[in-house]
């Protein structure tokens, strides 16, 4: 059984303590932002375009407007001078077309933002958008990023002379001759559909301008309040320091909500024009439509080897779906795949080409794992099939290829430097929990029976706890601001912007250690400009390394200036200033002083030290060195039915290694999450358009994500390799799980099925899909 | 054209007038403050709107307000009392069964009745009765502990 300490004992840091958070999420009186009311509040409701490419004849909007209620209706026109929608990617192959906030003469994909509508209730809005007439000119479009590439293709911006959005080009060693040398060369294509992150709650804004302070007032669900200031401002040209932005309590993001939208900027326009509040919310169809899909990839992985399992190069190649315009890190997020495809093998050549491609469909971006699930996906197929090939051991021969664990930092073909790691440790732990050999000989037994078992490995490694600066176009810092009460209690603001991560129990749970206070008398403000004034945000899993490590260091900060402070009240010599529980003492004095009396002190500045402010706050920013690198095995063995295709998942191993754990509580919450997003794609989630681009799966009953039956109990255990990269040792856990887990499914089914000659199955690996392939090999 | 609804909500009550097509739940979040109730999907399938009406769950996007006249609901707001947690409460905050919280209020409205209905409740049975409420971020384990750890409080009472 889990125990959960109450938070009022010393000692927090790495233990099972319940969250803070919680009160309020559970007896529903935490605010989201379709929950934040305004007076005079008007609705925003978005016209979105059913063609998937077409030029736009005319608008009108004169039924629409004279609805009662209705108090503007926007057109392209209207909003022309606003910024475009911003795209931080830089490579100089780029193109990117223009993004204005609604579609100016041309769609390019279904859903694209036509015209708004900003009424007197949601219902209004609605009926409102109905009433548009907008003429469109349909035109050809391609909806499949291969075919997008083909020479007699239609183009998607008739400005470009191909759909080619960029081309990146990376290596590294000399693969051409290892590939010549080689004793086995194996290889797989294969497709990673796109995905509907799907947070639970989903997008919304509200805005308000202030006529007379001339702040604008954003609330925005998202993952990046302070990013997303910045880009406002220039977007509706307005000083920064006149908008305010607050992501409320955030239900969900997973990279989705890392993003600026046009729907932001809109509200906010709209706002401002109207001079009353406005609140967006997106309705499901439209989250599952156009929130930037993850993944839509066709990846192509040959691997070159030596007879004795030796791994010697990679040869990769990424065809990514960039839909009809990119979104704010569209085109970097598939890099992550080029940087981390030798996974946690030392492969010393590679070579991988990737090619961003334009077609007249959603745009794609950051999606939980972000480009590392895609590599590591097509990595561990290719192992299993050169183990297939060499007829050896898939564990042994990845075993034979990890660094030993004093071989850190270890350097990889790509040009990164992973931390720290002892990848043999995990992955024997995850073969002993599942009993593999007991398994194999189960599997035959099985077999001769006519019965399908089948078991998967996948070991993983992802680069996380983004990230030095130099490596992320808005900086990879972070900040936290420590500030010490007249009475004791401590506020601690960061810059992050946790959501749903339990970073305030964290936060709370590092400061009541360093400054031996209880947890309550901690609170935790994040995601508020107006409170917070400096942040990056909550992605890419550096929520702990980054985010806890700028509260780690502002509260060495307030210890170090508390003790200066105890010494001259205490009388004593700063180096005998011990801190301890709360107390501050000297063993050359007898008198103490508690951490709330000397809060007391620095705040009312009657006994300062010489060369000493009064007060007792500290602000810190964590600029860190590397990224950190966290690893794992996860094995599935599964049973499928060859009557009906369906795969019952036996067993989930999952032995990850993510550096020191501030509360394994939520560590096992962040993993059980990310195996779900990882698994769902294995076997059920896949965003399906038709031919002509009309999406063909807009609800939860077409676009299936995981329920509570298709989950398998995951049997989740932890080796810890400390982090050298930040003082926390932490690595980050939010993707892990996402990335070690799809591997291990498709692995296993594709086990499941190898007698009958099955080499690889795409995803979704739905009942149907393997049903049929059993059929055909029996037949045949 | 407006309709006279009453209703008691969390044992209060309540007139107002609504257009027919006004949804359960706008009403609810809208017309009455109770935003505890979530929207997730507006077409029956995630459950983040899942209420109870007449003391049985109901997905209140897919009833309309109207068809709540004269009955009796309950939300997340009356499941603690007078400032104490309802056992069930206490378990998703024990055994970490919500992260960023929005699927919790209908959750926890699904557990109630489930276990009003099964104070014993096999892993299994934990399951298919949730199976109606969708959550993205906790891949439903810590959830079944914490509907465990909740039966097992109850029981204990
Ligand atoms: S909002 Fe009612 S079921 Fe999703
Ligand atoms: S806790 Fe986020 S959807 Fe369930």
């Amino acid at each position: 059984m889990a125990t959960t300490t109450t938070p009022t004992t010393k000692g927090f840091v790495g233990k099972r303590v319940r969250r803070t958070e919680d009160p309020r999420l559970i007896t529903g009186t935490a605010t989201y932002v379709d929950d934040v009311t305004r007076p005079g509040m008007l609705y925003a409701a978005v016209l979105r375009s059913p063609y998937a490419s077409a030029r736009i004849s005319s608008i009108s909007i004169e039924k629409a407007a004279s609805l009662p209620g209705v108090s503007a209706v926007y057109t392209g026109e209207d909003v022309k001078a606003v910024g475009p929608v911003p795209c931080a990617g830089s490579m100089p192959t780029l193109r990117v077309p223009h993004h204005k906030i609604l579609a100016q003469d041309r769609v390019y994909y279904v859903g694209h933002p036509v015209a708004a509508v900003v009424a007197i209730d949601r219902y209004v809005a609605q009926d409102a958008v109905d009433q548009i007439e907008v003429e469109y000119e349909p035109t050809e479009c391609v909806a499949d990023p291969e075919k997008a590439l083909e020479s007699d293709a239609v183009r998607v911006h008739p400005e470009y002379d191909d759909n080619v959005a960029f081309t990146f080009h990376a290596e590294g060693g000399d693969t051409d001759a290892a590939f010549a040398a080689a004793d086995v060369v194996v290889s797989e294509r294969v497709t990673v559909p796109r995905l509907a992150p799907s947070p639970m709650e989903t997008r919304g804004v509200v805005a308000e301008y202030d006529e007379g302070t001339e702040e604008l007032l954003v609330y925005s669900s998202t993952q990046i309040p302070h990013l997303l200031k910045t880009q406002l401002a220039v977007q509706l040209s307005l000083p920064e320091n006149h908008v305010r932005v607050i992501a409320p309590e955030v239900g969900g993001g997973f990279g989705s909500k890392c993003n600026v939208w046009a729907e932001e900027a809109l509200t906010c326009f709209a706002a401002m024009d109207l001079k009353q509040p406005i609140k967006w919310i997106e309705n499901r169809r439209e989250s599952i439509n156009v929130v930037a899909h993850g993944r839509g990839h066709v990846d192509h992985l040959e691997m070159a080897a030596s007879k004795d399992g030796t791994i010697t190069a990679l040869r990769f190649k990424i065809l990514q779906d960039i839909g009809g315009h990119h979104q704010l890190l569209t085109p970097i997020i598939p890099t992550l795949a080029v940087i981390m495809i030798p996974g946690l093998y030392k492969i010393k050549n590679f070579t991988a080409d990737l090619t961003g491609v334009f077609t007249n469909l959603p745009p794609t971006d950051l999606y939980r794992g972000a480009g590392r699930p895609e590599a590591t996906y097509v990595l561990e197929r290719v192992v299993d099939k050169l183990a297939d090939k060499l007829e050896m051991d898939p564990a042994e021969l990845r075993l034979k290829n990890f660094p030993a664990a004093d071989e850190f930092p270890f350097e990889t073909a790509t040009g990164l430097s992973y931390d720290s790691g002892d990848y043999a440790k995990a992955f024997n732990i995850a073969l002993e929990n599942v009993g593999y050999d007991s398994f194999l000989k189960k599997q035959e037994k099985a077999r001769s029976k006519g019965r399908l078992l089948g078991l998967g490995i996948s070991t993983y490694g992802e680069v996380c706890a983004f990230g030095p600066s130099p490596a992320l176009p808005a900086g990879g810092w972070e900040s936290a601001t420590v500030r010490v009460e007249a009475t004791g209690k401590v506020t601690v603001m960061s810059g992050a912007s946790p959501h749903g991560q339990g970073g305030e129990t964290a936060y709370s749970q590092l400061a009541a250690d360093a400054l031996g206070v209880p947890m309550e008398d901690v609170v935790v403000i994040h995601g508020d400009t107006g409170k917070v004034h400096w942040g990056v945000g909550t992605f890419g899993s550096r929520g702990t390394a980054i985010g806890g490590t700028a509260v780690h260091l502002a509260l060495e900060d307030i210890v170090a200036k508390g003790k200066k402070y105890a010494a001259h009240i205490l009388n004593a010599s700063l180096d005998s200033i011990q801190f301890n529980q709360g107390i501050f003492s000297s063993n050359e004095v007898e008198e103490k002083l508690t951490f709330q009396e000397l809060a007391l002190e620095a705040a009312v500045a009657q006994k300062l030290p010489p060369d000493t402010e009064p007060g007792l706050s500290a602000t810190r920013f964590f600029e860190p060195p590397n990224f950190a690198f966290p690893f794992g095995a996860h094995i599935c063995t599964v049973e499928v039915d060859g009557d009906t295709g369906q795969v019952e998942i036996l067993r989930y191993i999952a032995v990850d290694d993510i550096g020191n754990v501030i509360n394994p509580m939520l560590v096992d919450g962040q993993l059980h999450g990310g195996v779900a997003q990882g698994l769902g794609p294995a076997f059920l989630e896949e965003v399906v358009f038709s031919e002509d681009g009309q999406l063909l799966t807009g609800t939860f009953m077409d676009y299936a994500i995981p329920k509570a039956k298709d989950m398998p109990w995951i049997e989740s255990e932890r080796t810890v390799t400390p982090s050298p990269v930040n003082p926390l040792g932490a690595k980050g856990v939010g993707e892990a799980g996402t990335i070690g887990s799809l591997p291990a499914f498709v692995n296993a089914v594709v086990d499941a099925l190898s007698h009958m000659g099955v080499e690889h199955i795409d995803i979704p690996m739905t009942p149907q899909k393997v049903w049929n392939l059993i059929n055909e090999r029996s037949q045949s | 054209m407006q309709r006279a609804i009453k209703v008691t909500v969390n044992g209060k009550e309540y007139e107002r007038e609504v257009e027919p097509r006004m949804l359960l739940v706008h009403f609810l979040r809208e017309e009455l403050g109770l935003t505890g109730t979530h929207i997730g999907c507006e077409t029956t399938v995630c459950g983040a709107c899942t209420v109870m009406l007449e003391g049985h769950t109901v997905k209140s996007c897919t009833v309309l307000a109207v068809q709540a006249n004269g009955k009796n609901l309950e939300t997340i707001e009356s499941v603690a009392s007078d400032g104490d947690l309802h056992p069930i409460q206490e378990g998703f905050w024990n055994e970490h069964g919500l992260q960023c919280g929005f699927c919790t209020p209908g959750m926890i409205m699904s557990v109630k009745q489930l276990l009003g209905d099964n104070p014993n409740p096999s892993r299994d049975e934990i399951r298919h009765a949730i199976e109606g409420n969708l959550c993205r971020c906790t891949g439903y384990q810590h959830i079944v502990k914490s509907v465990e750890s909740a039966a097992k409080a109850m029981v204990q009472e």
